[in-house]
């Protein structure tokens, strides 16, 4: 009878089922870690078509980012700025450069520059810039430091889950107005959540976790 | 178990090698997992759309266009103004002709003050420098011309002048209108007024008790 089952058999229901196993965490482990938006988008940095960084004119210019992107206290919007925003200084300051070619065609012509997008939530989310800005939840809280790209990249992964954990401690966020377009203001944790209790009390923020807050 | 291990360790280092890590930059548009309703039939700001010429979904008011809406905030007098109706608010000139009107027509107070700083450093400061005596970031990097404010030429021209300076601009510089809210130019008015004010001002104009203090 041992002819129809050899010896070796006798292991494989175990050898099966630790084989499975393996697979099966290793499969799991694999889509937790890239299956998320941590892996998808962050560190998405597209090849833009004029060279242009947030480097040089933040930090070393010293532009304020409302210079530019100047709907972002009003919008839910913020704007990328049109190129005669460029041109008020590169009319003067390389202003035969190649790099800015595109930036003086645009102006001359107004052609659009064909800047690639980079942060996209989904269309069913209805974010909001102004609410945030406005209540002191800094660029840096959702973009990284932007002053020291000289190419943006996607820092944070913007999921529902990356919203819901300030909208639920809001708090460890809340930084004073004056500060928020100041990439480079930081505090040590304790003294930071004293300030961001401190405005959450007095402000009265409500950061809602209703699905319809984000989503109609 | 002899072939399989190996073979899936294979599989896995592969598949890494591959995918990467988390955080690498990524040159391509992010993977959308499920991308159930992710981009709709919509337009968003300043996305491309072939429809229109200029391929922009975004449209630009036809020329000449003017808000109606709400009447301008900070009139002063308390009078209400609509941003269509001629009148030194929306013109910086005399109703009715070509005139520059002499004095700020809004309402000049602490608060308007303060805006008109914020305003000031973050639209004027890269060029005029903080002071606005010309000598902003921008002239090391290359701006040849900039005009310091304080030139007696630009200190005696009226407020109406000022203000068709910063929307319309001027030889080198550039407008301002897009940037700035009508309220708002007149808020850097008043700040720049300050400005040069406190560079003609005399021993006198301190009040008694505060002398001392800049007797150094
Ligand atoms: C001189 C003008 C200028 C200033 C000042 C500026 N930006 Fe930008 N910003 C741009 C332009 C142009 C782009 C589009 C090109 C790109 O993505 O690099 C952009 C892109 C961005 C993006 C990515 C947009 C996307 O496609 O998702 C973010 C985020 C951003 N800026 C944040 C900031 C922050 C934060 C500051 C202030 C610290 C700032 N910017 C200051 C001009 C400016
Ligand atoms: C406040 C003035 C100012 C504004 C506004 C401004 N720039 Fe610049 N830009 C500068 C200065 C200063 C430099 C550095 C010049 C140098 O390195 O000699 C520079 C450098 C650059 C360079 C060359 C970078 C390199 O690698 O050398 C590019 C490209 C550029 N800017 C694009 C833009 C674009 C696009 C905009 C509009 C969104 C813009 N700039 C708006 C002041 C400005
Ligand atoms: C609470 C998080 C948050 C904060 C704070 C925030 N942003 Fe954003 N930002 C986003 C999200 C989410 C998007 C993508 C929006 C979309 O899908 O249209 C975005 C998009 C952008 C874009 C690209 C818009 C486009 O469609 O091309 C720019 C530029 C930008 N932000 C600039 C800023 C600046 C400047 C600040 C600070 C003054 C800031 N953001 C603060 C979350 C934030
Ligand atoms: C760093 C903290 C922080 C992050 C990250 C953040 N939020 Fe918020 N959000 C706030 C705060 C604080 C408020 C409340 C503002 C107030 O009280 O007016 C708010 C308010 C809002 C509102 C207005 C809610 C209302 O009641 O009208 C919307 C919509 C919103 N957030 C969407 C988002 C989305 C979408 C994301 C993710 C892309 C996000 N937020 C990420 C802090 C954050
Ligand atoms: C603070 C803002 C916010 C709130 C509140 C919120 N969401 Fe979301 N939600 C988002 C964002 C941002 C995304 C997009 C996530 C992404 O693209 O990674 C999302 C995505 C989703 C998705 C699609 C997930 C997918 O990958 O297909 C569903 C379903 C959803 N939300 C349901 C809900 C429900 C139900 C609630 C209420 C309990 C809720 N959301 C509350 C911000 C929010
Ligand atoms: C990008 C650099 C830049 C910025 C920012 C800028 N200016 Fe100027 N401004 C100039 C230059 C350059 C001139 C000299 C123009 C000329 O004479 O060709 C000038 C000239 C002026 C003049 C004198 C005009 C005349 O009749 O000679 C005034 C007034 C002025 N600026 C006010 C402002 C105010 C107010 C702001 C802020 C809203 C501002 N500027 C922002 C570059 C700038």
């Amino acid at each position: 009878m041992s002819d129809i089952f050899p010896k070796w058999t006798n292991k494989l229901p175990t050898r099966v089922i630790a084989g499975a196993l393996i697979a099966g965490t290793t499969v799991f482990a694999g889509i937790t870690y890239y299956a998320t938006p941590k892996y998808t988008r962050v560190g998405y940095q597209p090849v833009q078509p004029v060279a242009f960084s947030h480097a040089i004119h933040v930090d070393q210019v010293g532009l304020d980012c409302r210079y530019c992107h100047n709907g972002v206290e009003k919008s839910w919007y913020s704007n990328i700025p049109a190129a005669s925003t460029c041109m008020n200084c590169h009319n003067q300051i390389l202003a035969n450069d190649p790099k800015l070619a595109l930036v003086r065609e645009s102006y001359n012509t107004g052609k659009a520059i064909p800047w690639v997008q980079i942060h996209k939530t989904p269309d069913y989310v209805y974010f909001n810039h102004s609410v945030h800005v406005n209540r002191g939840v800094s660029c840096f809280s959702c973009h990284g430091e932007i002053n020291k790209m000289d190419e943006v990249r996607h820092a944070q992964p913007l999921s529902m889950g990356f919203c819901l954990d300030c909208h639920r401690n809001p708090e460890k966020n809340i930084r004073p107005p004056e500060q928020v377009f100041n990439l480079n203001w930081h505090t040590n944790e304790a003294a930071q959540l004293q300030l961001g209790e401190k405005f959450v009390h007095d402000w009265k923020v409500n950061s809602s976790q209703n699905c319809s807050a984000c989503h109609r | 178990m002899r072939y399989f291990l190996p073979i899936w360790i294979l599989i896995v280092a592969v598949s890494i090698g591959v995918l990467g890590f988390r955080e690498s930059v990524l040159r391509k548009p992010p993977i959308e997992v499920f991308p159930d309703m992710d981009r709709q039939m919509k337009f968003r700001p300043q996305v491309p759309n072939e429809f229109f010429r200029d391929n922009r979904a975004s449209r630009l008011p036809a020329s000449g266009t003017v808000a109606r809406s709400e009447p301008r905030r900070n009139v002063a007098g308390g009078a209400v103004v609509y941003s269509y109706e001629d009148h030194p608010v929306n013109s910086g000139k005399m109703t009715g002709t070509t005139n520059w009107v002499e004095l700020n027509p809004t309402v000049i107070d602490a608060q308007s003050m303060a805006r008109g700083r914020q305003r000031f450093e973050i639209n004027c400061l890269p060029c005029h420098g903080p002071l606005g005596d010309g000598n902003g970031v921008t002239k090391k990097l290359g701006m040849a011309v900039v005009a310091t404010l304080h030139d007696p030429r630009i200190v005696k021209m009226s407020d109406g002048e000022l203000f068709h300076v910063i929307s319309n601009g001027r030889n080198l510089m550039g407008p301002y209108a897009s940037q700035l809210a009508v309220e708002d130019r007149w808020a850097v008015i008043s700040y720049l007024r300050a400005l040069q004010f406190s560079r003609l001002g005399s021993l006198e104009d301190v009040p008694a008790q505060f002398r001392a203090s800049l007797n150094k």
